[in-house]
């Protein structure tokens, strides 16, 4: 007859099971990325088509600009080359704010739809309850959702990075890499915390929170200044203040605005804040939103179990 | 003797589909649309090493208990203590010890092999790596599975999935293992090698504790050491197989097969019946009835009333209780 397992509660043992619940986690969305290797058309290739699009418009612009600037045929004067070589470091800062928003979309577009809604699919697929379960902190399991989606979300932004270094010829110049790279991980903690924070709807709600992040999904993109300066928000009348300091909880606002300040020094345009002030927001954004979401997880399990809604599928 | 399990008075009510916006339509709540009370006081105490049978039909409550001991659903009222921690309460320890596997289940990623995805489940328990991955290869074995680990388990069939989520459950080597209908579905050797797993398990290791929940009386019958039968979110006895069949022996069981009957309502009202069942088999057009008599003397007026509808009785058999019988006996029909 054999003995049982002895079980242990230390804090040493809860460290390890957490660790080992993330890398498990972490593992088919690692794994799943090599053996179906089409999500590359998907997470690499068509992105850089709406990219492409603002790239275009902004070029276009650019077109229109120098023909005024230097009539065709154009022998321009010493003004008329500084007038071309100004509007073209305009158009560098412009691409670059675009090709840096297609960097940070990614992540986002994986907060929302692969770490918030995805206990949507574990409920319908019977996982969820088996992840409720098991004795790992729920942050655990979150945590290596995003860090398996981080694999994937990698790619994407880095190719998005690599197409507008090589198709679109944007200059980027770091000055201070540090503070980039200090920049670029805070808002990634911030982003995925806030992630995390709305994870916890999908344990109550299901369907109603996937409804929630398609909602959230455009408006986002415009108050965040995906794809434009968010500073320029501010040049609107009446709203668009507005919309830029609510656009600005979401930590890709601060940080992306951050990244292109500290990528393209002096020409980024219309910065919102220095790049350190944002850098102690993001941090600040950053704790918020893993102590709320450690807490709304918790208290939303309560309701969900209460509610029975932890296990029931097709609500 | 400690309790692997025990509730006192378990109470469940599901509120049911409610709009926050409109009131409870009297009509719906009639219609079953409102709460429903899927637990009704529910008093049970497993010990240490036993193996536990919940029987009862669909909807009986069964999953629900088992939810509930699994801190996955919150009791309305009463209490529960899973190895002695309360499931409301106490929830770590608990889960530390407890696996289940529901019969049916479709979990884990179809991109990962059936190893794999075991492998990621014992992860959240924190077994370390390499004996998750020795324990799982053995398992593999005994379940049939070997020759499957590396397949990608939406390539597994319906029995091979399910023999998957069993490897899964005892790979975390829990205390209290719950099993909710784990032969669902299957053919009867996937059954047979999951029964025999469980019952070896169970002798082979000290301590262990398995709650079964099935609607097949005899697998209730062969594996349990006692089963508590459940109807409508009450436990309406709870005993050895043995004695249960015991009190179902005092009275006469027979089993008619009939040309199927238009009408079986009336034969509760022929003295000496204290409860019967029909089943209808539309495939032969006849119809199986089941009868718990106080005697042998009310034959002669069941005869004579299925005949007065123009019915042919094919068999006529008197019969060793079965568990069934209890059940109808309790509650006057079968399961289906």
């Amino acid at each position: 007859m054999r003995e049982a397992t002895v079980r242990r509660a230390d804090l040493r043992f809860r460290l390890g099971l957490n660790l080992r619940s993330v890398v498990g986690r972490a593992y088919p969305r690692v794994i799943g990325a090599n053996r179906e290797p089409s999500w590359l058309i998907f997470e690499v290739f068509l992105p850089l088509l709406g990219i492409a699009a603002y790239v275009f418009i902004y070029q276009a612009f650019y077109q229109a600009q120098a023909a005024a600037i230097c009539p065709s045929p154009c022998t321009p004067t010493p003004a008329q080359l500084l007038a071309l070589h100004q509007a073209g470091q305009n158009l560098n800062a412009l691409v670059a704010t675009v090709v840096l928003g297609g960097t940070m979309v990614a992540f986002w577009l994986n907060v929302l739809w692969s770490m918030a809604s995805q206990l949507y699919w574990e409920k319908e697929i019977g996982n969820l309850q088996l992840y409720m379960m098991a004795p790992m902190n729920r942050m655990a399991l979150l945590g290596g959702m995003a860090i398996g989606g981080m694999f994937m979300t990698s790619v994407r932004a880095l190719s998005t990075l690599v197409a507008g270094i090589v198709v679109f010829g944007v200059i980027f110049s770091v000055a201070n890499p540090f503070l980039l790279l200090a920049v670029f991980f805070v808002t990634l903690i911030a982003l995925y915390g806030m992630g995390m924070m709305f994870a916890s709807l999908y344990l109550l709600w299901g369907r109603e929170a996937w409804n929630l992040s398609a909602l959230m999904e455009e408006p986002i993109f415009f108050s965040s200044g995906m794809y434009f300066p968010a500073g320029g928000l501010f040049s609107i009348p009446t709203w668009g203040p507005a919309v830029a300091i609510a656009g600005s909880i979401v930590p890709a606002t601060f940080g992306l605005d951050a990244l292109r300040q500290l990528t393209l020094p002096g020409t980024a345009p219309l910065p919102l804040l220095p790049p350190v002030t944002e850098l102690e927001i993001l941090l600040v954004l950053a704790v918020v939103f893993l102590v709320l979401a450690r807490y709304t997880l918790a208290y939303l399990e309560t309701l969900a179990k209460r509610e029975g809604k932890l296990t029931s599928r097709h609500q | 003797m400690p309790y692997a399990v025990e509730t006192r008075d378990l109470t469940r009510i599901f509120a049911g589909k409610r709009h926050w916006l409109r009131k409870p339509d009297p009509e719906e709540v009639e219609r079953g649309v409102g709460p429903t009370t899927a637990l009704g006081g529910v008093t049970v105490q497993i010990p240490e090493g036993e193996l536990f049978g919940l029987l009862g039909p669909n909807g009986a409550g069964k999953t629900t208990l088992i939810k509930i001991l699994c801190t996955l659903l919150l009791p309305t009222s009463g209490e529960a203590f899973v190895a002695g921690h309360d499931v409301t309460k106490d929830v770590f320890p608990i889960r530390q010890r407890i696996g289940m596997v529901s019969g049916g289940e479709t979990t884990g990623y179809g991109l990962l092999t059936a190893r794999e995805n075991i492998w990621m489940f014992s992860q959240f328990y924190g077994v370390p790596s390499k004996v998750a991955k020795e324990r799982i290869d053995g398992l593999m074995k005994v379940f049939g599975l070997w020759d499957r680990r590396d397949a990608k388990v939406r390539t597994l069939s319906t029995g091979q999935r399910q023999k998957m989520n069993m490897v899964r459950g005892f790979a975390t080597d829990p205390d209290i293992l719950f099993l909710d209908e784990p032969t669902l579905g299957l053919d009867v050797n996937a059954a047979r090698i999951i029964r025999d797993y469980v019952m070896k398990w169970l002798k082979e290791n000290k301590g262990k504790t398995v709650l079964l929940t099935t609607h097949y009386m005899a697998e209730a019958d062969e594996m349990c050491d006692r089963i508590a039968i459940i109807d409508n979110g009450k436990i309406l006895a709870c005993d050895t197989p043995e004695n249960l069949k015991r009190t179902a022996r005092m009275d006469t069981t027979f089993q008619l097969e009939v040309d199927a009957l238009r009408n079986t309502d009336g034969f509760t009202a022929i003295p000496g019946v204290k409860n019967f069942s029909s089943k209808n088999d539309i495939g032969k057009n006849m119809t199986h009835l089941t009868f718990i008599l106080d005697g042998e003397a009310p034959v002669a007026d069941i005869l004579s009333r299925i005949m007065s509808q123009g019915s042919k009785v094919h068999s006529l058999q008197k019969s060793e209780p079965t568990l069934e019988d209890v059940f109808i006996r309790m509650v006057g029909r079968g399961f289906e």
